[in-house]
């Protein structure tokens, strides 16, 4: 069987057909969704992916939230379905409550770009699985939005039920709250990052790495995790 | 026409880089004497027809719920303006 991944595109998304791209290279199908479907046409994951939805107007990933698509992607991430937020995604995963705390300008309200070195803390979740614990990775960021902060009593208790699933190596690039650049549900199965595995998938147009400019593909390790995950499912 | 005004802020607790940012301006252009400055955010939502309790208990679940995201902000004051004085 192929996996069949639902990519969701916002008024204002982005990285829709970059996110397809990732999830065919790593060999799965992917299944344009709309912000007004009520379906999810039988998807086995959905990526909600970067980009500046309803212009960030409010709050970054505010009015998605209440976009219909993302009534029956709340239904099925809380049956179990893997659910990824990837940038303005993770935002709107914070807005929709499915994952804890928020984002806030940049610390220094610059918008930042780079390849960002990641520290990979938790291998359990739906998209982590193909990465090793404390594996560093190189992924690129770019956003305006992305401190990520909450409460000290979340961040004790998601830190103490392992949910921080990265942290910004080397440097913080935007003042997130203990270095988190990703976390994950109770479950393991919503997961939601700043960085964007989805650049980082094919060499040519990845970030550099060791093997030169442009080579690192350390993104496809998401996709190839998901689709472990929905395969041992099926 | 009545309009409700419904103020938002920053928690106290949290960062706020553009207020941070705005109260690092201020002395720059010669305002002295005014040691921080917190953003926050002011709707205006006009109302058809009356202000009643319910218009005004919907306005605050609003509030609530879209204008506000509780994990980093407070709703500070929903209060009744008429047009003209907003």
């Amino acid at each position: 069987m192929t996996a069949r991944i639902g990519i969701v595109t916002f008024p204002g998304t982005l990285d829709d057909r970059d996110a397809a791209r990732a999830v065919r290279i790593a060999g799965a199908e992917a299944v344009a969704l709309w912000h007004g479907d009520t379906d999810l046409k039988g998807v086995d994951a959905v990526i909600l992916p970067g980009g500046f939805s309803y212009g960030d107007y409010l709050r970054a990933g505010a009015i998605s939230r209440f976009a219909k698509v993302m009534g029956r992607i709340v239904e099925a991430a809380q049956a179990g379905m893997p659910v990824l937020g990837i940038c303005n995604g993770f935002q709107v995963l914070c807005e929709s409550h499915l994952l804890p705390g928020a984002m806030i300008r940049n610390a220094d309200l610059k918008f930042v770009c780079r390849d960002q070195g990641l520290t990979v803390e938790n291998t359990s979740t739906a998209w982590t699985s193909a990465f090793e614990k404390g594996q560093r990775v190189s992924i690129p960021i770019k956003n305006q939005d992305g401190q990520y902060i909450a409460d000290t009593r979340t961040l004790d208790e998601i830190e103490a039920e392992g949910r921080v699933v990265f942290r910004y190596a080397d440097i913080n690039p935007n003042g997130s709250a203990r270095d988190i650049a990703g976390v994950c549900n109770e479950v393991g199965n919503v997961v939601g990052l700043m960085p964007h595995p989805e650049h980082a998938v094919e060499p040519g147009f990845g970030p550099d790495s060791r093997d030169g400019g442009r080579t690192g593909t350390d993104g496809l390790g998401f996709f190839r995790s998901v689709l472990d995950t929905v395969l041992a499912r099926a | 026409m009545p309009k409700i005004v419904v103020h938002v802020m920053p928690k106290p607790d949290l960062l706020d880089p553009q207020g941070k940012a705005v109260g690092a301006a201020l002395p720059r252009l010669g305002f002295t004497g005014i040691s921080e400055v917190r953003q926050g955010k002011r709707f205006e939502l006009t109302v058809d027809g009356e202000v009643t309790e319910k218009v005004l208990a919907q306005a605050r679940e609003a509030a609530e719920t879209l204008l506000s995201n509780p994990v980093i902000e407070d709703v500070v004051a929903v209060e009744v303006a008429e047009s003209g004085t907003a």
